[in-house]
């Protein structure tokens, strides 16, 4: 954790030297140099003071949310390659990572990483704004939702394992409602719950086991 | 190996959810699916029609006509010229072996699956 602090913390001062830097070249233009930023800071350029590139200023946390966001798209695509029986019934692997991301730092961190890998997710694998994507996003604003009140139950007795169930159930009921108004809507839809639940309850389950050991060990 | 990971509520809602995920099984899955509706008018099948797709259809009887309606894997009789009409208030028809008789125009709309269990049903 530490050593990672101290990364973070190096690439923010290599950011702001390369702020500095930046306006330095700016300030001695003539360098000689043919590289693509004196172009872009040619004298002759119509452009008022043009800027070099936009910098966003980030924080730590931010760094910190795009890090487990993209353990979880990890998660997500290792997960792509595994088989399913059914379309639909998934692990949700990428959810241990919410599940971590919720205990530690706490609910809007957990959203930010969540939603960071519907999206990025989708991009991916080429279904933004498919119906594909809507669902994951459904099952997720909804798992978070659930969340959201689970993460008030008392800690001595309850832990990831309960909320990664609660919130596996509430993915596939959210999944279901998007899939019976929006996709499908035939009262045989009914007849694949039983399914779904079930594997909501056993991946819910694991997930919330492999949470809790990552949580314990560190 | 996996037991200290687990705390007393989460045994709670392990269990708990169980038993909805159990409840779900039996509801939804004992019924079973009817798949095609047996039309009868006058004693002898006047059509099979699938419940997969939504579908109204008007079967000649004695007294008139009667509408049958299949939507969304249900089946009802929508209109029928008898005088008590105790088959259009029957409503929908869901589960295999469910039957609606409409017996002065001696139509009749009956559920099948893939077997049969019962004879008839009646309520």
């Amino acid at each position: 954790m530490a050593a990672t602090n101290a990364m973070t913390a190096s690439i923010t001062k290599m950011q702001e030297s390369g702020v500095r830097s930046q306006e330095s070249e700016a300030c001695t233009q003539d360098t000689g140099e043919q590289n693509s930023e004196s172009r872009i800071l040619n004298p002759e350029s119509r452009i008022p003071n043009p800027k070099p590139f936009i910098l966003l200023q980030t924080t730590d946390e931010d760094h910190h949310v795009a890090r487990m966001a993209a353990v979880a798209l990890g998660l997500t695509l290792l997960e792509g390659a595994i088989p399913s029986p059914l379309p639909g019934v998934k692990p949700g692997l990428a959810n241990i990572v919410t599940l971590i991301v919720l205990v530690r730092y706490g609910w809007r961190t957990a959203v930010w990483v969540s939603l960071l890998r519907v999206f990025a997710g989708s991009l991916l694998f080429g279904n933004f704004l498919t119906p594909g994507f809507f669902l994951s996003l459904s099952g997720a604003l909804i798992s978070l939702l659930m969340l959201s009140f689970a993460r008030h139950l008392p800690q001595r007795w309850f832990g990831p394992v309960s909320h990664s169930i609660l919130a596996a159930f509430a993915h596939i009921s959210g999944q279901m409602t998007v899939v019976y108004f929006w996709l499908i809507p035939n009262a045989g839809l009914a007849y694949l719950l039983p399914v779904f639940a079930a594997a909501a309850l056993v991946f819910g389950i694991l997930n919330g086991i492999i949470a809790a050991r990552f949580l314990k060990d560190n | 190996m996996f037991l200290p990971y687990i705390k007393v509520g989460d045994w709670l809602i392990i269990t708990l959810s169980t038993g909805l995920v159990i409840y779900l099984t039996l509801t939804l899955w004992t019924g079973e699916l009817a798949d095609k509706a047996v039309i009868r008018s006058g004693g002898k099948v006047f059509r099979e029609v699938p419940l997969s797709h939504d579908q109204t259809i008007a079967v000649p009887g004695p007294l008139g006509i009667s509408i049958i309606a299949i939507e969304h894997r249900r089946a009802r009789i929508a209109s029928d010229p008898s005088p008590r009409q105790y088959c259009v208030r029957q409503g929908w028809l869901q589960q295999a072996g469910e039957i609606a008789i409409c017996l002065p125009n001696q139509v009749s709309v009956e559920l099948v699956g893939s077997h049969k269990r019962y004879d008839s049903l009646n309520y």
